[in-house]
């Protein structure tokens, strides 16, 4: 009794912040401009197919590489002394404490033909490195912005591990790489999936990164949607778009949470 | 609980009467919500006048808000959008136009604009406000092509197709407004920039998504960068603003098409419907017609002023510049915007959509 009402002020927030804005973007993804129902918008949206498939693939990409990236380091960090940890889990939040805008500003002037980097290798003869406005550099642009995001649950989830496990799998006869393989891997598990999620979701729908980073042929999804709001005055077809990414999140993020429950399941 | 609940709700009611009261203390305080293009005024920088300082200093009473815009059409969404409040706005001719039609824009009370008798009568009496009744002109330009001299051959020079050469790829950024790009590509087929016939607007659709290949992105203020940093090389681009990016970069020139036509524009100043504050709002504008701070304004934004005794406190360099005061002859080509019908606006911003995203 006591604990619901303690959550009373989020959800009097949820309600005010979160279910009366998705009721609004329903609305306006059904209604035409002057109000009255119309699936047009869908019909609309649809014939930005290729550009949501496109935002699909570069946020997976993006998913990967910090995945591959973020591992090792959560778990360099997670086997530190408290100290060193200390230091390290600091530096990877750092970069948070700035703006999102901000950091893909300083990439950009590092990496664009004329920027720090270019002009370094220039010195040497060497360039200009294609390094902007490429798939490439839109995926890279995700990845520098979202990595903390990925480092953070993995690292949560690989320090609580029990290291008796680990102990108990080297008594019993594992190689280091079948230590991790059978034990700390599915172990970590949990961290991994709600990594990916938060990767994922942001990346997904980002707008500024590819406008910045990308090529005429990288437009995002979130890039059209925000043309609709800012430029051309076409809430109701913005909605519409929105809508369907939010389905789209949403059956990924239920797919991600079966599997983690099987997982669960699986290890108990 | 009830008892914390209690004591929490009094500190809010005691803070909330406290903000309150400290409003009401400078209750004759007015703040005046100005908003206008981005780098469209003089702000103090590089020895320039401040304007909005300057009028602060003049009416103490007035604390301005200050905000900026990328385009007209980002203007109009978010005053059609509801919900911000804005005191004075700078649009363009035709989105004047629009706004008058929609009953976006209120008259304006010319006895607290006796500065408007300075305005040059050749900007009064434009289509888009025939009677002059919504708006005061505040500078005019023309849209041309600013290039980097360094790297753009000058042979290539002359018309709008050199945003179509294809030996610049990657180093063109073309304007992202579609009112603005579709000009260029109308002008390029010889159309009136004001067309509505859909055909005509399909076909320029059609001239963009050719040149989206060559192009390295889609700007608004973005662009004084990516040209003074010769990042770009080529860009269409308001003259004012063009000037700027000379002065930061000397290798950066600016030229009207020799044979084609090209916009020319009168930006005003208005005062939208949901204004709160019209009457301060009224001696803004009056401020900014003073010739001393017309002038000492365009000496920094490097546009046309509507009002001629300005410019004797203009920087003469200035004053003379072909750039912002191109000749009779070379003006006679341009042709400015009107407002198109609602099915015809919609018909170009839907094709610009798709024409960005490489679908058209």
């Amino acid at each position: 009794m006591k604990s619901k009402f303690l959550a009373g002020p989020y959800m009097a927030w949820m309600a005010i912040f979160t279910v009366v804005p998705l009721v609004m973007v329903a609305y306006f993804a059904f209604t035409a401009n002057d109000g009255s129902f119309t699936l047009e918008n869908f019909v609309n949206a649809s014939e930005y197919l290729p550009i949501f498939l496109r935002s699909i693939w570069y946020a997976l990409a993006a998913c990967v590489i910090c995945l591959f990236v973020g591992y090792p380091v959560a778990y360099v960090i997670a086997r530190s002394t408290s100290n060193v940890r200390r230091v390290l889990y600091l530096l990877v939040t750092l970069p948070m404490c700035m703006s999102f805008l901000l950091r893909t500003l300083a990439l950009v002037s590092l990496v664009r033909d004329t920027g720090i980097i270019n002009n370094f290798l220039g010195i040497f003869g060497i360039g200009p490195l294609p390094l902007i406005r490429n798939t490439g550099s839109v995926i890279m642009g995700m990845v520098y912005n979202y990595l903390p995001y990925m480092i953070m649950p993995l690292y949560t989830v690989i320090v609580k591990l029990d290291p008796r496990l680990v102990e108990a799998a080297q008594d019993l006869g594992c190689d280091s790489l079948q230590t991790f393989r059978r034990v700390i891997l599915p172990l970590s598990v949990p961290g991994i999936v709600s990594g990916i999620t938060m990767v994922f979701v942001p990346a997904v729908s980002t707008f500024y990164i590819s406008q910045r980073l990308g090529s005429t042929d990288n437009v995002m999804v979130g890039d059209i949607i925000e043309r609709q709001f800012k430029g051309s005055y076409n809430q109701n077809l913005g909605a519409a778009m929105s809508l369907i990414l939010m389905v789209l999140v949403f059956i990924s993020i239920g797919l991600m949470n079966r599997f983690t429950d099987d997982e669960e399941v699986s290890t108990i | 609980m009830k008892k914390v609940v209690t004591i929490v709700l009094v500190c809010a009611l005691a803070l909330s009467l406290a903000a309150l009261s400290g409003c009401g203390g400078s209750s004759d305080q007015v703040t005046l919500r100005v908003y206008n293009w981005g780098v469209n005024i003089a702000d103090g920088s590089d020895d320039y006048i401040d304007v909005i300082e300057l009028f602060e200093e003049a009416y103490p009473e007035i604390d301005v808000i200050y905000d900026t815009y990328e385009t007209n059409e980002a203007l109009y969404t978010r005053l059609a959008g509801g919900g911000v409040s804005y005191d004075v706005i700078i649009p363009s001719d035709y989105m004047i136009a629009r706004m008058i039609r929609e009953d976006m824009l209120l008259p304006l009370n010319f006895d607290n604009i006796p500065n408007y008798d300075l305005v040059d009568d050749t900007f009064k009496n434009q289509s888009y406000d025939p009677n002059n009744e919504y708006s005061v002109p505040y500078t005019w330009g023309t849209v041309g092509i600013i290039y980097n001299t360094k790297y753009v051959d000058e042979a290539d020079i002359g018309g709008w197709d050199l945003l179509w050469n294809e030996k610049y790829a990657d180093r063109i950024v073309m304007i992202d407004n579609s009112r603005d790009a579709f000009a260029i590509a109308e002008a390029m087929l010889g159309y009136s920039l004001n067309t509505e016939d859909p055909d005509e607007i399909q076909a320029a659709a059609d001239l963009l998504a050719e040149q989206l290949p060559i192009l390295q992105s889609y700007q608004m203020d973005d662009m004084y960068n990516l040209m003074e940093n010769e990042e770009a090389w080529i860009a269409p681009y308001y003259a004012g603003d063009a000037m700027l990016m000379m002065d930061e970069n000397p290798d950066l020139a600016f030229y009207l098409p020799e044979d084609q036509t090209f916009n020319v524009f009168i930006d005003a100043m208005c005062i939208p419907a949901s204004a709160e504050n019209k009457e301060e709002a009224e001696l803004f504008i009056n401020f900014l017609c003073e010739p001393e701070i017309s002038g000492g304004n365009m000496d920094y934004i490097g546009y046309g002023t509507p009002v001629s005794a300005a410019k004797e406190y203009m920087d003469p360099e200035m004053a003379n510049n072909p750039v912002a005061y191109p000749d009779e002859e070379t003006l006679a080509r341009g042709e400015a915007f009107v407002a198109l019908s609602d099915e015809a606006q919609q018909l170009m911003d839907n094709l610009f959509n798709e024409v960005k995203a490489g679908l058209a």
